[in-house]
C-alpha cells in the first residue's frame, strides 16, 4: 500500500535577500485510500507544503524527510516525483502557449505510464473524462491554460488527476475561485479518484465549503508552518464555527 | 510567458514618432544609392551599423572583400512557364524594386557581374515552387536576383542558403497588379558563413506578398527585408524565425514603407537564442507617409532567451505622417525561458529536455502555422527539433 510519509519537514524560501523559514517541522502520513484535509489561514505555509512536495525550485528543504513507499522523494527531480506517483493540482496553473491540451495530456500520460497509451483507447478515455467534467471537446485543441477561465483551469487540473491516477494527489486550494456548480463538478472528479481506493488525497484548503462535497477522513489545522491540531471530520465543523482565531493568536505570524 | 523579463544587456525599445526630427531617413549615414562610393566606410557607431560586428564581415563593408569567381553555386529550378535568365549589369529589369540603403548592399550592386532574372508571366499560376539553391563552397560573391511576377500571376519561391560563403546580395521581388508571391528564404549556412542581403519587394495594386525568412546558421547574417507599394490594395506579410546559437550574430532589419493609400502590412518575427555570445538584432521600421491614408499595419517581434550569455536588441519603430489610417501597432517582447512553465510540465512527469522542447516548439508553432505551405512548415518544425536537440543534449 502506497504511503507518503512526511517527517519533521523544514523548508525555507529566499525573499527580499533574506532566507525565511516557512515550514517548521511538518509531520504527516497519508496512506492510499485516505483523504486528509489540511486547513489553515492565509500565509500559514499550506501551499509551501504542496509545492515543496512537488519539488518546486523556489523552495529549499533544510531538514526532515519525505518518502513515498520508503523511496526518498526529496532526492527526486520534479518529473521523477510525478512518475513515482505524486500529483499536485495547482492553485494557479500556468499557460503554456503553443502546446495543445491534447498534446500535453498525451505527453504527460506517456511519461507517467511509461509507455504511450494506445491511440484508440486513449482518445475514448480522454473524451469520457472530459464529458464527466463538463468540458467541451474543443477544449483539447486549445493551448494549455491559455485564456482558460478559473473554473476551466481547475477542471483541467482534475482531468489530469483522473487520467494520471497518482498514488498521492495533493490538491492545492482547488476550490478557490469556483462557483457552486464548478465546485460540485470538480469535487465529483476528486471523489471518483478517491472511490478507486488507489489514491491518497491531501486536500489543502482555506475554506470548509469543499468539505461538504469531499468528506475527509482526517482534518489537520496548519498554522505557523506546521500542523497544530489533528482530528476527524468534526474538526472541520469546529473551524467552520470558530474560524482560525484560536490558532493564529499567540504570536504565530500569518 | 514572463515577457517583462528582459535579460541583462538587452534592449527592447519601441517608439512611435509623429513627424519627429529623428526618422529612419535622417538616421541613415547616406541616402540610398546604387553606387558604393556614395557610402562612407562604416566605423560601427552609425545607427544602421551599431549592432553589427564589422570585424566579422570579412571586408564586405570596406571594399576589401573580392569576388572569388567560384566557390558559390546558384541553381534555379523552375516549373514550366517560368523564364530563368542570366543577364548583364545593364539589364533594365535590375534594381527596380528598391535602392541599396547601406554600404554593403551598394557594394553588392556595384560588384556583381551577372544577375539572375526569374519571370513568371502574367496570369500564370504555378502549382510547383520555384527553387533556388545557393550553396557556398568557401567563396566570396556579390549577387543580384530578380523575381518578377506579371499581373495576377501566383508563385511560391524557396531560396535555400547552405554551405560556407561570404555573400553580399540584393534581391528584387516585383509583383504586378493582383499577383501573389510567397518567398521562403532559408539561411541554413555553415558556422563560418557571412551573409548580408537586402530584399526589396515592390507590391503592385491588390497584390499580396508573403515573405518567410528563416535564419538558423552562419557566423554573421544581416538581412534587410523591405517593402513598398505601387498601388492601393497591396498586402505584405513578413514572417521571420531565427534560432541564434552560441557566437552567432543574426540581424533582421525590416522596413515597410507605406507610400500608397489603403495597403496592409503584417510583420511577425520570432527568435530563440541559446549559448554564449548569441546575438539577435531585430529592427522593425514602418513608415506611414502622409499620402498613405487607410493604412493597416502591425509588427511584432518576440524573443525567447533559452540560456544566459545571449543578447537581444529589438527595436520596433513606427513613423506616422497621417492619422487617417485603419490601424498601426507594434509589440516587442524578450523573455527568458519560463521556469514556471517548465515546473508545470515536469510536475506532470515530463522530463526536463522534453518539457523544454514542448515550450520552444510551442513558441514557434504559432508562427510556422501561418506560413501556409505544408511541406515548408513540416521542414521548419524538423529543423527546430534539430536545433533543440543540439541545445538540450
Amino acid at each position: 500500500m502506497a504511503t507518503l510519509e512526511i517527517r519533521d519537514l523544514h523548508v525555507t524560501v529566499e525573499a527580499d535577500n533574506a532566507t525565511k523559514e516557512i515550514l517548521k517541522g511538518v509531520d504527516l502520513t497519508v496512506k492510499q485510500g485516505e483523504t486528509h484535509a489540511i486547513m489553515g489561514p492565509n500565509g500559514s505555509g499550506k501551499s509551501t507544503l504542496a509545492y515543496s512536495l512537488a519539488g518546486h525550485p523556489k523552495y529549499t528543504v533544510t531538514g526532515g524527510t519525505v518518502t513515498l513507499d520508503g523511496e526518498d522523494v526529496l532526492a527526486m527531480s520534479v518529473d521523477e516525483r510525478a512518475r513515482a506517483g505524486l500529483f499536485l493540482a495547482m492553485q494557479y496553473p500556468v499557460e503554456v502557449p503553443g502546446v495543445s491540451v491534447s498534446n500535453f495530456l498525451r505527453t504527460s500520460a506517456t511519461a507517467v505510464r511509461g509507455e504511450a497509451p494506445k491511440l484508440r483507447t486513449w482518445v475514448k478515455e480522454v473524451k469520457e473524462n472530459m464529458e464527466r467534467l463538463h468540458m467541451d471537446p474543443s477544449f483539447a485543441e486549445r493551448n494549455v491554460n491559455e485564456g482558460f477561465s478559473g473554473g476551466e483551469k481547475k477542471r483541467h487540473e482534475i482531468l489530469q488527476l483522473e487520467l494520471l491516477k497518482p498514488q498521492v494527489a495533493i490538491l492545492d486550494e482547488t476550490d478557490s475561485g469556483l462557483d457552486v456548480d464548478a465546485l460540485r463538478i470538480v469535487s465529483e472528479g476528486v471523489n471518483r479518484v478517491r472511490e478507486t481506493g488507489e489514491t491518497g488525497t491531501l486536500l489543502i484548503t482555506h475554506y470548509t465549503r469543499i468539505l461538504r462535497y469531499i468528506k475527509p477522513d482526517f482534518v489537520h489545522v496548519f498554522s505557523g508552518g506546521r500542523i497544530v491540531e489533528s482530528g476527524g471530520p468534526e474538526l472541520a465543523d469546529k473551524l467552520e464555527n470558530e474560524g482560525y482565531e484560536a490558532y493564529t493568536k499567540g504570536g504565530v505570524s500569518a | 510567458m514572463a515577457e517583462q523579463n528582459i535579460p541583462v544587456g538587452s534592449t527592447t525599445a519601441g517608439s512611435i514618432a509623429v513627424a519627429a526630427e529623428s526618422t529612419v531617413a535622417t538616421r541613415m549615414s547616406a541616402p540610398p544609392s546604387y553606387d558604393v562610393a556614395d557610402f562612407p566606410v562604416p566605423h560601427g557607431r552609425e545607427e544602421e551599423w551599431r549592432f553589427t560586428p564589422l570585424e566579422r564581415l570579412r571586408g564586405l563593408h570596406d571594399g576589401t572583400a573580392v569576388a572569388t569567381g567560384e566557390g558559390l553555386k546558384v541553381v534555379v529550378e523552375a516549373p514550366e512557364g517560368v523564364t530563368v535568365e542570366n543577364v548583364g549589369r545593364d539589364d533594365a529589369r535590375l534594381g527596380k524594386a528598391g535602392t541599396p540603403v547601406d554600404r554593403v548592399a551598394a557594394q553588392a550592386y556595384s560588384a556583381f557581374e551577372q544577375a539572375s532574372v526569374v519571370t513568371v508571366p502574367k496570369e500564370t499560376v504555378l502549382t510547383e515552387p520555384i527553387r533556388i539553391a545557393v550553396h557556398g563552397e568557401g567563396g566570396t560573391a556579390f549577387g543580384h536576383q530578380v523575381i518578377e511576377l506579371g499581373a495576377f500571376a501566383e508563385a511560391l519561391v524557396v531560396i535555400d542558403h547552405t554551405g560556407d560563403a561570404v555573400l553580399a546580395a540584393n534581391i528584387d521581388y516585383v509583383l504586378g497588379d493582383g499577383a501573389k508571391l510567397t518567398v521562403v528564404s532559408v539561411q541554413d549556412w555553415d558556422d563560418k558563413a557571412v551573409h548580408v542581403a537586402q530584399h526589396n519587394a515592390l507590391v503592385g495594386r491588390d497584390a499580396s506578398f508573403k515573405s518567410v525568412v528563416v535564419t538558423f546558421g552562419g557566423d554573421v547574417v544581416r538581412l534587410h527585408p523591405r517593402v513598398s507599394y505601387t498601388g492601393p490594395g497591396g498586402e505584405a506579410e513578413l514572417f521571420g524565425l531565427y534560432f541564434t546559437d552560441a557566437g552567432q550574430h543574426q540581424e533582421h532589419r525590416l522596413l515597410v514603407d507605406h507610400n500608397t493609400p489603403h495597403c496592409r502590412s503584417h510583420v511577425v518575427y520570432k527568435g530563440a537564442l541559446q549559448g554564449e555570445g548569441a546575438h539577435a538584432v531585430w529592427i522593425g521600421d514602418v513608415l506611414i507617409e502622409a499620402k498613405a491614408e487607410g493604412t493597416d499595419t502591425y509588427e511584432m517581434n518576440r524573443n525567447l532567451v533559452l540560456t544566459d550569455g545571449s543578447r537581444v536588441d529589438s527595436v520596433p519603430n513606427l513613423e506616422i505622417e497621417t492619422g487617417e489610417i485603419v490601424g498601426a501597432g507594434h509589440a516587442s517582447t524578450t523573455g527568458r525561458f519560463d521556469d514556471e512553465q517548465l515546473f508545470y510540465l515536469m510536475a506532470r512527469g515530463i522530463p526536463e529536455h522534453e518539457a523544454r522542447r514542448l515550450v520552444v516548439r510551442g513558441f514557434f508553432a504559432e508562427l510556422v502555422q501561418q506560413i501556409g505551405v505544408p511541406d515548408i512548415e513540416e521542414r521548419l518544425l524538423v529543423k527546430i527539433e534539430e536545433e533543440l536537440e543540439a541545445a538540450v543534449a
